[in-house]
């Protein structure tokens, strides 16, 4: 097999791996710590509750064994940075390969397309991504290729606790993508995932879009992929970075914390 | 009511019946000793003055707070005696008459020849307080808890009322333990040896008001014992005895007092002095239970030399020491010799036979022919439920 | 007269602190039947079902006719001070570093004699009133007390030894998100408490009440996760030592039925948030409260636990709720008998349905949280364990006393 340019793939990694040692391709970590004050999805509280991160010491260095430390951790499959399995939507809930351990390992290296809302965010928590504003992305940059990762760049990571949140008593307030622009994003450029900094793939008012939560709707409905509470993305170019996103391998898991990287050309 | 119903007889005399060999084994502030070498003491004591074996004794009462968790069972087995007669009397300051009474009856029966009447406890550092807070199940459940200050506390609480009611001061109570340590200053085995001042007891640090330092006993280790046999048997054996003229006891009289101000020998004191064949003016020598002087004073009342609430004026009319014009406590009493345990309603018993018996040495009193001991105790809750006394008369033997 | 006792001062660094030791401990069996009434702030004594007659102290047989029919009934509290005394020496550890100290003798106007403690306004001779309290040790003790208040009474330095006073104490409530939280702030702070630091979790979800939780002179917002064992720790590392009072105020409210599939999710969120929770916050805040219980007058006197009434008998509409509480009814007796060791008491306050919105479809009467807070501070003050606030609470216990199985059928109707 051979890969681009005449080189052996075995050559490809050879060099990659290189060019990673000596910086040429930096990998850029686009996670956030688990710890357990980071926000997680709200729900009304009648309904069933995603459980957030927790950590209870199991030794250090100490009675309860003496020469090591180790925790037992918890958490619910959407917690901190993580990813949404098709399963998760009712949309997916009938595709094959449709949850964290079928899922195809291909799908967990993509490339990503970055589109920068950061500005509008900051002007509007409630900024909504269009498909005229994807299009005159792609007039800039090109066409969103097929199998790859849109990532909304709105810089919402660096924002913490309730700010991060930002409820108020009509819910969250956050930026995301309009139902129209998901429908497109998925059937017109066939992409591989959508990935945001915010808590869920969909604005924080998506449940009044129709339909509700778009971005869920389409993305799972296709087989696609979420990556949601994502960090650093203002490290990334617009088009070039090759994302690695690989779930834990939970037996009929929807989701689940991962580490996300990018690898970024110089 | 069933006319023939015979609920009450006639006391029987104690006729023929005599203590002898009165033995004290000096006290100790503090022992390192047990209850039970105490006791072997005294038991060897009593065997060496009757010129017998121990093994000779077929009668044994026991009182004690310091040999748990014997009885007088596993003493006899301690100590090797036989004694077709038992008796284990843990009932603190009246112990000792009842041991008396008892022992005294048996003999008469012929249950028993020669009964040792032996009290004797220890004192470890630790065992006083151990002592008062498992004393009785009233004291533990309604007492201890509230402030834990003892017999002190409680018998603050009776002073104070007696006080208020018949007008009695410090002053008098005072004399009291003057006079008393004044005759302990004649007797080797009191512990304390120096003389008190009306002016120091006055002084003294407050206990639990009104009880100062010097209406207090001093916990000590020690033993006291006696034989109770016929008169026959003391003669025969060539011991010197005091012949047992009266006695009695009585327990939780007067359950509706207030508080107490009089004991059960009020009960009882017509008849004690009618078997007895004397009235009160007939007493040379009185050793009361001295575990506070208000107690004294109040035995003054309930055993008849004064009426109830004269007991102030009573002492200040008389002088108490041994030469005095009522010769009382005159070994010094509990309150200058100590209070050696259950030994404590001993000391008094022990103390009167001498007296009786003219073997009292330096606390002798002149020409004492008759005298009265008395016992008191086991304040139990609020007050001391117990009271009892014995006339001795000399001669016996 | 009392004299009105000072805040407490800074503590100095350089001084040891106090090692609390407990009053005499032990009792006879007929005795706790004192215990059970102080426990409630009752005050009950034995009086003979034969004869009626009132006996102290307890006792198994009736001194006036052997019945052994002796139950511990409601009894007059009035006497009269017969004969006081001020014990300056006890061989006691625990009263030998509380002298002096005024016991007494109460006849009360229904017969027995009574030694009890007496409160310094108490006058020899006059009428006293009498209480059963709590001591240190956990145990009935009779108080003497004047008949009508007296200035500053509560400051008696032997009835504080009683009480467990929130004023000028620091209190941490657990739960500032929970209207029994914020009425406990509110209640605490009127009751004079000199700090009052309120948990609040998942500091990123903005709550209706924050606003004026804020403006509450004295209190103060701290971060506590109760499911989150790191969170409870930092907070007990930065204000451990100064928790006085702790008010756990622990509850998860999700109705259901047993075989709803989310009801097992719900139990165990509710498990987590109460039981685990209230562990949790044992670990971290326990042993400094019972180190710290004899710390001058103002040392850590209590812990509270808000129950649910239906911790003593499961509600079917909240069973979730019920079986939680249950288990921590069972854990605070357990935390009741480690905490004993520094003198500091745990009362559990129960409650019947509250006027929140998770008790929204049940029926009223329901209980308004500012009563509840009320009746935890006055429970304080008087150092009682068990509080059963509101006509329900109080109906579900004398229901449950009288026939558990007639309350386990018509509950579920």
């Amino acid at each position: 097999m051979t890969a681009p340019g005449n080189q052996t793939s075995a050559g490809l990694l050879a060099a990659l791996a290189a060019s990673i040692a000596d910086a040429g391709v930096k990998v850029i970590d686009l996670t956030h710590t688990l710890s357990p004050d980071f926000p997680t999805i709200v729900m009304p509280p009648e309904l069933g509750q995603s459980a957030p991160f927790r950590m209870e010491q199991i030794s250090r260095y100490d009675g309860n064994g003496p020469a090591w430390y180790w925790n037992n951790i918890s958490f619910g499959e959407h917690t901190g940075t993580h990813f949404d399995a098709p399963i998760h939507w009712f949309t997916g809930k009938d595709l094959p390969l449709n949850t964290v351990d079928t899922l195809p390992a291909a799908d967990m290296i993509a490339p990503a397309c970055v589109i920068d809302c950061s500005r509008q965010a900051a002007e509007d928590p409630d900024f909504l991504l269009t498909r005229s504003a994807a299009l005159d992305w792609e007039a800039r940059h090109g066409r969103i290729p097929a199998r790859n990762w849109v990532l909304l760049r709105t810089d919402w990571s660096k924002k913490t606790g309730r700010d991060y949140a930002n409820l108020t008593d009509d819910g969250a307030h956050t930026p995301g993508p309009d139902a129209e622009v998901m429908r497109w994003l998925v059937e017109e450029r066939g992409i591989i995932g959508l990935g945001t900094e915010t808590i869920g793939t969909d604005a924080g008012q998506a449940g009044h879009f129709s339909p509700p939560y778009p971005a869920h709707h389409y993305l799972h409905g296709a087989g696609r992929y979420g990556l949601q509470c994502l960090a650093n993305l203002d490290l990334l170019p617009p088009v070039g970075a090759l994302i690695v996103a690989a779930p834990l391998k939970i037996k009929h898991g929807s989701g689940s914390p991962l580490r996300v990287l990018a690898l970024v050309g110089g | 009511m069933d006319a023939n119903r015979v609920l009450k007889g006639k006391r029987q005399s104690y006729d023929g019946i005599v203590a002898a060999v009165p033995v004290t084994v000096p006290y100790q502030r503090y022992s390192i000793e047990s209850g039970h070498w105490w006791i072997g003491r005294a038991l060897k004591a009593l065997a060496e003055g009757a010129g017998l074996s121990h093994r000779d004794f077929d009668g044994f009462a026991v009182a004690s707070f310091s040999i748990a968790p014997d009885t007088a069972i596993g003493l006899t087995q301690h100590f090797g005696l036989s004694p077709r007669w038992l008796d284990y009397i843990p009932m603190g300051g009246v112990s000792g008459v009842l041991s008396l009474r008892r022992a005294a009856r048996a003999v008469q029966a012929g249950d028993a020849d020669i009964v040792a009447c032996v009290a004797g406890d220890t004192n470890h550092v630790d065992t006083f307080r151990r002592t008062l807070s498992n004393f009785s199940r009233f004291s533990q459940d309604a007492v201890y808890p509230y402030g834990a200050g003892g017999p002190n506390a409680s018998f603050a609480l009776i002073a104070r009322r007696y006080m208020k009611q018949f007008g009695a001061r410090r002053e008098d109570f005072g004399k009291l333990c003057v006079a008393q340590r004044d005759n302990a200053l004649r007797n080797p085995n009191a512990l304390m040896k120096k003389p008190l001042t009306l002016e120091q007891y006055l002084s003294a640090r407050p206990i639990a008001d009104p009880i100062h330092l010097f209406d207090c006993v001093m916990p000590c280790a020690g033993a006291e014992a006696f034989l109770v046999m016929r008169d026959e048997t003391a003669k025969s054996l060539g011991l010197p005895s005091a012949r047992i003229l009266s006695t009695i006891e009585r327990h939780h009289a007067f359950p509706d007092d207030e508080i107490q101000l009089r004991g059960g020998w009020a009960v009882d004191v017509d008849e004690l002095y009618h078997i007895a064949g004397i009235s009160p003016n007939d007493v040379d020598v009185v050793q009361t239970y001295d575990d506070y002087p208000v107690i004294s004073m109040m035995q003054f009342e309930d055993l008849g030399f004064c009426k109830k609430g004269e007991g102030p004026d009573f002492v200040r009319n008389h002088t108490f020491t041994i030469d005095g014009d009522f010769p009382h406590n005159t070994s010094g009493g509990q309150l200058s010799v100590g209070q050696a345990g259950a030994a404590g309603g001993h000391l008094g018993i022990v103390e009167c036979m001498r007296q009786v018996m003219k073997l009292a040495g330096p606390t002798q009193v002149e020409g004492a022919r008759i005298g009265l001991a008395s016992g008191f105790g086991m304040i139990n809750y609020d007050r001391g439920l117990s009271s009892g006394a014995v006339i001795f008369a000399g001669g016996g033997g | 007269m009392s004299e009105p006792l000072p805040g407490p001062k800074r503590k100095n660094p350089l001084a040891r602190t106090q090692q609390p030791l407990l009053p005499p401990a032990i009792r006879s069996r007929a005795a706790h039947g004192l215990t059970l009434a102080a426990a409630e702030g009752r005050f009950a004594i034995q009086r003979c079902a034969a004869c009626n007659s009132f006996a102290y102290p307890p006792r198994d047989a009736c001194p006036h006719c052997l019945s052994d029919r002796l139950p511990f009934v409601e009894a007059p509290s009035s006497g009269v001070l017969a004969a006081l005394t001020t014990i300056q020496v006890s061989g006691d550890s625990y009263f030998r570093e509380r002298m002096p100290w005024r016991t007494g003798i109460v006849t009360m106007d229904c017969g027995p004699q009574v030694i009890a403690h007496v409160h310094g306004d108490c006058i020899e001779g006059e009428p006293v009133r009498l209480s059963l309290q709590l001591d240190r040790s956990g145990h009935a003790v009779m108080f003497a007390n004047p008949v009508s208040r007296t200035p500053d009474m509560q400051d008696d330095l032997q009835w504080r030894e009683m009480a467990a006073d929130p004023r000028d104490r620091r209190i941490l409530i657990s739960d500032g998100r929970n209207p029994v939280g914020q009425a406990l702030a509110r209640s605490l702070v009127r009751a004079g408490a000199r700090t009052v630091f309120v948990g609040v979790a998942d500091r990123w979800k903005p709550f209706p009440a924050e606003q004026s939780l804020r403006e509450l002179a004295g209190v103060e917002i701290v971060p506590l996760e109760m499911t989150d064992e790191r969170s409870v720790a930092d907070l007990a590392a930065d204000i451990g030592a100064k928790v006085d009072i702790l008010v756990n105020t622990a509850d998860h409210i999700r109705p259901g039925h047993i075989f709803d599939g989310a009801t097992t999710l719900h139990m165990a969120d509710a498990m987590n948030a109460t039981l685990f929770g209230t562990m949790r916050l044992a670990r971290a805040f326990a042993p400094v409260m019972i180190a710290r219980g004899a710390d001058g007058h103002h040392g850590a006197a209590a812990w509270v636990n808000i129950l649910s009434v239906y911790a003593l008998a499961n509600l079917p509409a909240m069973g979730s709720l019920s079986v939680s509480h249950a288990a921590c009814l069972s854990l605070s007796h357990w935390l009741r008998t480690e905490l004993a060791q520094g003198g500091v008491k745990l009362l559990n306050a129960f409650a019947g349905p509250l006027d929140t919105e998770w008790f929204q479809a049940l029926p009223p009467p329901k209980l308004a949280p500012a009563v509840l807070a009320d009746a935890v501070v006055d429970g304080l003050r008087r150092g009682i364990e068990e509080v059963y606030v509101g006509d329900v609470a109080n109906d579900i216990t004398a229901r449950l006393a009288a026939n558990p199985k007639a309350l386990e059928r018509e509950i579920g109707q």
